[in-house]
């Protein structure tokens, strides 16, 4: 029994080296499309998090003083916060389903990397959460009264910032996915983390309405996502093999 | 070579040594904090800005320093329980986390007993307070994790994950958080030490990290204790220590 394990394994390898390989782009491409494909089905889904971004950024207001000076103070702060908290309520939405169905066995059992799928994931999930909510920012920014040159570099620093938002968060949502009612346990995990983003993002986007340059947080907010892109695949690999088991 | 080590992880190995080492830990770590007390508290003069105020650094100091070393601890024991599979660091890594909580929670206390008559207010949005309260955040966030789970191997493997995700991002937390109170405010209040510390107020500071540290090492070594003895429950050692018919228990 022993001894023929090897044989076995090496019987398994040639068997794999017969079949048709997959690039790795065209994998990336192929779980990707299939994502999206899926995210923009159920569009209720990732609408809900983007009626919850402007629900959030119009509470403010109404709780504090609507006076036009006042707004445009807090205006970065406040759609910063809707932005990462749009990001939270919709992670749990990330792995859930495919743990639910198998995929996610099927794509351990790949020979593959498992962080390169999970990132092409993450990002299909980006684009059906994050984009609708860059694209939003600066309508709401306008009736929140700040001027036009602030308005791209609000919009600019959502673009660099929120990929890094949902990068993080698949890792909570990664080691939460076997969890039942997981929601607040994953916010309360990633949020701390997303810290930084939260600080750069809302920085810039203060510096460009008092006239200053905004470069400074912007460069570093690349530098994170580029960090993030670089090391979260592995955490959320490990995360999704134990939340396999 | 490695004999050693891996008769180190054995769960009953490690109980009966755990056991003594607690007492050797514990024990000078007492002896020192009430020397470092001493000194702190009676011979070490009072500062000539801030009075008798200061004296709570000798509380304050090792335990905001202690709250990141155990953070670091349990992310690095994780991070061993992880690439070896060796389930004492996960017991480790899983008692390092209340401890470092309880450091967290002290410095941040003191640190606003002492902002109230030094700065006016109990809490200021200065970067270390913030960056320690993130750091609470952070340590919730891990025991939440941990709890969370029905399954203790699953356990100890997701909240590794989220220990090490969480030593990485630390720096950056701080670094950011520092960056950002420095667009809002002067840095005179953010001075928490004093600039340049006098040898005897030096001396009973170290001697308190040392106790502090040692008494976490103590502290430790009694928690993995228990820790191993819950999960290895079902195993004929454990149950042996138990009844007190083992050697393990013997101390």
């Amino acid at each position: 029994m022993k001894a023929d394990a090897p044989v076995a394994a090496l019987a398994d390898s040639e068997a794999l080296a017969d079949a048709p390989v997959l690039g790795l782009l065209a994998l990336f491409w192929a779980v990707f499309q299939r994502d999206l494909r899926i995210g923009l089905r159920r569009w209720t889904d990732a609408s809900n998090s983007a009626l919850f971004f402007i629900l959030v950024v119009t509470l403010f207001p109404l709780a504090l003083n609507p006076r036009a000076e006042i707004l445009r103070t807090i205006a970065p702060g406040v759609i910063w916060i809707a932005a990462l908290l749009a990001t939270l309520l919709s992670l749990h939405l990330l792995f859930r389903s495919d743990l639910e169905d198998g995929t996610l066995e099927h794509l351990l059992t790949l020979p593959y990397p498992l962080g390169w799928m999970l990132l092409a994931k993450t990002i299909a999930h980006w684009i059906i959460t994050g984009i609708p909510v860059v694209l939003m920012a600066p309508i709401l920014a306008i009736t929140y009264h700040l001027p036009a040159e602030a308005l791209g570099v609000l919009t600019f620093s959502l673009l660099l910032g929120t990929p890094t938002l949902s990068l993080l968060g698949s890792i909570g949502a990664a080691l939460t996915a076997g969890l039942r009612g997981a929601g607040v346990l994953l916010a309360f995990l990633v949020a701390p983390l997303m810290v930084p983003v939260l600080i750069l993002g809302a920085r810039a986007t203060d510096l460009a309405l008092s006239g200053e340059d905004p470069a400074g947080p912007l460069y570093l907010l690349g530098a994170v996502l580029v960090l993030a892109v670089s090391l979260v695949p592995v955490a959320a690999a490990g995360a999704i093999r134990v939340s396999a088991d | 070579m490695w004999t050693w080590f891996f008769r180190l992880a054995s769960p009953p190995h490690f109980y009966a040594l755990a056991g003594k080492l607690s007492y050797w830990l514990l024990i000078p770590a007492l002896v020192l904090v009430l020397i470092g007390t001493w000194g702190g508290l009676v011979l070490a003069p009072p500062d000539y800005q801030q009075g008798d105020a200061f004296r709570i650094i000798y509380v304050h100091v090792p335990s905001a320093y202690l709250s990141m070393m155990v953070y670091v601890a349990m992310a690095v024991s994780g991070a061993i329980g992880l690439i070896w599979r060796i389930k004492l660091a996960h017991a480790v890594s899983a008692s390092c986390a209340p401890i470092g909580a309880s450091f967290t929670f002290a410095a941040l206390i003191t640190g606003a007993v002492w902002g109230k008559p030094m700065w006016g207010t109990y809490w200021d949005w200065d970067p270390r307070l913030t960056s320690e309260l993130i750091l609470l955040f952070l340590y919730f966030g891990y025991m939440g994790l941990r709890s969370a789970f029905e399954d203790v191997n699953q356990a100890d493997r997701a909240s590794a994950i989220l220990a090490i995700a969480g030593v990485v991002n630390v720096p950056i937390i701080h670094y950011s958080v520092v960056w950002w109170a420095s667009l809002h405010q002067g840095p005179t209040l953010s001075k928490l030490e004093v600039p340049s510390i006098s040898g005897d107020m030096l001396w009973p500071l170290l001697t308190n990290i040392l106790a502090f540290t040692l008494f976490f090492l103590g502290i430790l070594a009694m928690r993995v204790r228990g820790e191993v003895l819950e999960r290895e429950f079902h195993s004929r050692w454990a149950q042996d220590v138990l009844r007190g018919i083992s050697p393990a228990s013997a101390n």
